[in-house]
């Protein structure tokens, strides 16, 4: 692959060929990429396409198969983390990599040489995380943090080591708009101090909007080097997936029905010192409607479907009502049983036995709800396994489920196909409410759109879908009407086309009242 | 002597070797490491400091076999824990079997032997001290390092570059290796220091405390020892305080029977045990001192992905 505009005092990083394999499979495939001195420069691709294997390998976390590591000039071995700091490379991680039982100071202390004293910690990051405009208690205790706060730990983390490569994956995955923005201008001043930032992202428009040049990666070798302020969405998108991804159609959601599934002044007090609380939650959905739960993670969302699904239930029956019978503090059979599905977010252990096969899988869900169908011999439940199977075919054949074999363990499935799977044992039974945690986190592009659509298939055929999610271009994609989540409350509902990112991002910031009477700009 | 001052006596020779134990463990769980084996590493450091000691003549060389009894003993949990990932409560379990049964085989030979007690050291002028001098001045080297360690581990957990590695490790063991922290390295150490805390336990026991060789001497010392961490919530302070209420209540069978109170001997030798459901009840309600303390990967095997 050529590099495009190559400077003349060469690059700061070159990898060449550079490949990881785990087992047979190539995670990494002859990678090829530069960074220059002073640039951001985005590595793009979809999740799995070989972006945090490329990284790891870089911040000596992996050590790779074949292939050369050139660091201004010169091929080194970077066999550890401490190694890669030494050169100078710093990196940001996107999720685990602070302790939450120590405070900001003790987690920065760890990344630094020795013989620093913890005072000196503090004292170093509080001036750095000013200099950069990134406020930091360093007493603070993790647990006790945001997000977006956890996020600048991690950046004055790299920073106090004076890197001149940071490298951040996926940053800004967990911020809303408006810390987004922060951390773009943090990059802006990083990158006018000749410092390079390696931006992992599979985000078109803010790659597109800060970065110089991207590397595209798909399936783990590179498929376009390119200036992204050259290329259109389209064509970054088609690099990153290959084809065109069908879009979600939703024409035809707007006939509305009854309210099936409604919450009333729904407050449900945490669970757990890290869990979020639910105050006074109010919500109702017709049949025909998606209502989708924007947000910021953390802000309740899990403690949101726990209480709606009945995994949690409250104590009160009405603060709940699924076709206009109370619910609230009924379990999940019971809902079920009333005519609601389920997918919860956490596929693996949560959703799935990942060590059972599919048709054990579905017998798990539907066992109450299907009872008649599944199960024989009366009181003894004996499984009817040529019946569930066929289901299960049903399934994996409505839903384009590719897997090895009739009926493999759940777990041997790739994300994206077993939520295809999740989803469909739920749709299979044509529920009248749905209620989906983060339908298609983490899930390929094809799968998410095959996902989306069937939510809004459902939708159209008179069902009251709920979908909790992160992600904005999804929820533009399936959602008729919009409310945002933000410690715990619940904004009102607006119709989706009214609402623009930016008012979802003032929502997820917890600013209601101050939005109102503003005028509500059009989406689209 | 009082006869208050000779109870409260017993009470820190009963209570040592429960913060000593306890300690060691608590440091092994900072580091995220759950090792069910105190109770067989204590017993096998209890038969080498007694039968060291009975080669030797000496009991401060009994006392350094106990400790690298217990060391060693451990080693063979970290190798099969860390290195080959085994399963941490099974295996702990295993070796608190193992710990009893050859303890048992080793010590056949003493059973009945008159031992060596370990003899007081006498600090000057602060023994003079009415009432808490002859208790807390006049006591033997054992009980004098196993508070000069609650002093060393708190201020090493919590004031060291040291502590603070093995407390991230506990905390998230992905993230110390990405940030080049040694997991299985440190947790080896870490180990290994559990190890030799609760064979020093265990040589209290044989030297100190009934300065003979029982089988089965440690008498479920090791668990109540695993208690007590729970207990402290991995403080070692509240352990050292947790050590002393324990052990005032296991002796209290003793005091209870020699002053002719009528309390059935079996109901007080359960004491112990029914203090430590009551309290992790009480503590449990308490859930965010317990969560925030808790090593979030206690007992979690680390695979580094190489």
């Amino acid at each position: 692959m050529p590099a495009v505009g190559a400077s003349a005092g060469g690059p700061l990083l070159a990898v060449r060929s550079l490949t990881k394999l785990f087992g047979s499979f190539a995670a990494c495939n002859g990678i090829d990429l530069e960074i220059q001195p002073g640039e951001i420069h985005a590595l793009l691709g979809e999740n799995g396409a070989g972006k945090s294997t490329l990284v790891k390998m870089l911040f000596g976390v992996l050590a790779p198969t074949s292939g050369e590591i050139v660091w201004k000039g010169e091929a080194v071995r970077i066999p550890s983390p401490g190694a890669a700091r030494r050169l100078g490379i710093g990196m940001v991680f996107q999720h685990f990599s602070l302790f939450e039982a120590l405070t900001v100071a003790e987690n920065i202390a760890l990344s630094l040489s020795p013989g620093i004293s913890l005072s000196k910690v503090a004292d170093e990051a509080s001036r750095l995380s000013h200099l950069y405009g990134l406020p930091l208690d360093p007493k603070a205790h993790v647990a006790d943090l945001s997000v977006g706060e956890r996020q600048r730990i991690e950046i004055v983390r790299a920073l106090l080591q004076n890197p001149e490569l940071i490298i951040l994956d996926e940053p800004t995955s967990v911020l809303t708009p408006q810390e987004a923005d922060r951390l773009f201008e943090t990059l802006d001043k990083l990158k006018t101090e000749g410092r390079s930032v390696l931006y992992i992202s599979h985000r078109l428009e803010e790659v597109q909007r800060i970065c110089d040049r991207a590397t595209v990666l798909r399936h783990g070798k590179v498929t376009g080097a390119c200036d992204p302020r050259k290329e259109t969405p389209a064509s970054l998108a088609r690099m990153m997936v290959g084809s065109d991804v069908a879009s979600v159609s939703t024409a035809g959601t707007n006939t509305k029905g009854d309210v099936l599934l409604e919450a009333r002044h729904l407050s449900v007090p945490a669970r757990t010192p890290f869990a979020v609380a639910l105050k006074n939650v109010c919500l109702k959905v017709r049949g025909g409607e998606v209502l989708a739960i924007a947000g910021v993670a953390g802000n309740g969302q899990g403690e949101l479907f726990d209480a709606l699904s009945g995994e949690y239930p409250a104590a009160d029956a009405s603060a709940v009502f699924i076709r206009n019978k109370p619910a609230g503090n009924l379990g999940i059979t019971a809902r079920r049983l009333m005519g609601a599905g389920f997918v919860p977010e956490e596929r693996h252990g949560h959703a799935a036995v990942p060590s059972l096969p599919l048709s054990d899988n579905l017998v798990l869900a539907r066992n109450q709800s299907d009872r008649r169908t599944f199960l024989g011999g009366g009181v003894l439940g004996i499984i009817k396994h040529a019946v569930v199977r066929l289901a299960s075919r049903r399934i994996s054949e409505t839903m384009d489920v590719r897997k090895s074999g009739d009926d493999p363990a759940a777990g041997s499935l790739s994300g994206g196909n077993l939520q295809k799977y999740i989803v469909g044992r739920e749709l299979d039974r044509q529920p009248s409410v749905l209620i989906v945690n983060q339908p298609t986190w983490g899930v390929d592009a094809g799968a998410a759109s095959r996902i989306r659509q069937a939510l809004v298939d459902l939708a159209k055929s008179g069902s009251a879908v709920l979908v909790i999610s992160q992600d904005l271009d999804e929820i533009f994609e399936v959602a008729t009407e919009i409310a945002v989540i933000s410690e715990g409350r619940l904004s009102d509902a607006y119709p989706a086309h009214a609402l623009t990112r930016e008012k979802i991002g003032l929502l997820m910031g917890g600013m209601y009242g101050k939005t109102e009477g503003e005028e509500v700009a059009h989406a689209h | 002597m009082g006869i208050i001052e000779a109870i409260l006596l017993t009470v820190v020779t009963a209570a040592t070797p429960l913060v000593l134990a306890s300690l060691g463990e608590l440091v092994s769980e900072r580091a995220g490491v759950l090792n069910l084996g105190v109770e067989g590493m204590m017993v096998m450091g209890a038969v080498l400091a007694f039968a060291a000691t009975q080669a030797t003549g000496s009991p401060y060389i009994g006392i350094l076999a106990g400790i690298a009894c217990g060391a060693l003993f451990s080693l063979l949990f970290g190798f099969l824990t860390l290195t080959l990932v085994a399963n941490q409560v099974a295996t702990g379990l295993a070796l608190t079997i193992l710990g009893l049964g050859v303890s048992g085989q080793i010590g056949e030979p003493y059973v009945g032997m008159s031992g060596v007690k370990l003899q007081p050291i006498v600090i000057p002028l602060l023994s003079d001290i009415p009432f808490i001098g002859p208790i807390l001045f006049k006591q033997d080297l054992i009980f004098y390092l196993s508070i000069a360690l609650v002093f060393g581990v708190n201020w090493f957990l919590f004031r060291s570059r040291a502590g603070l590695k093995i407390r991230a490790i506990g905390d998230n063991h992905a993230s110390a290796h990405a940030l080049g922290i040694h997991v299985i390295r440190t947790r080896y150490l870490a180990v290994m220091f559990g190890g030799a805390c609760a064979g020093l336990a265990g040589a209290q026991l044989s030297l100190v405390y009934t300065p003979q060789w029982v089988e089965n001497m440690s008498a479920g010392r090791g668990w109540i020892a695993l208690a007590l961490v729970v207990f402290a919530s991995w403080r070692p302070w509240r352990l050292l305080a947790g050590g002393y209420l324990f052990g005032a209540v296991s002796i209290s069978q003793l005091h209870a029977q020699a002053l002719g109170l009528g309390i059935p001997s079996q109901f007080l030798s359960a004491l112990p045990y029914a203090a430590t459901v009551i309290v992790l009840i009480l503590i449990s309600h308490n859930r965010r001192m317990t969560l925030i303390n808790t090593p979030a990967c206690l007992g979690k095997p680390f695979v580094p992905d190489r």
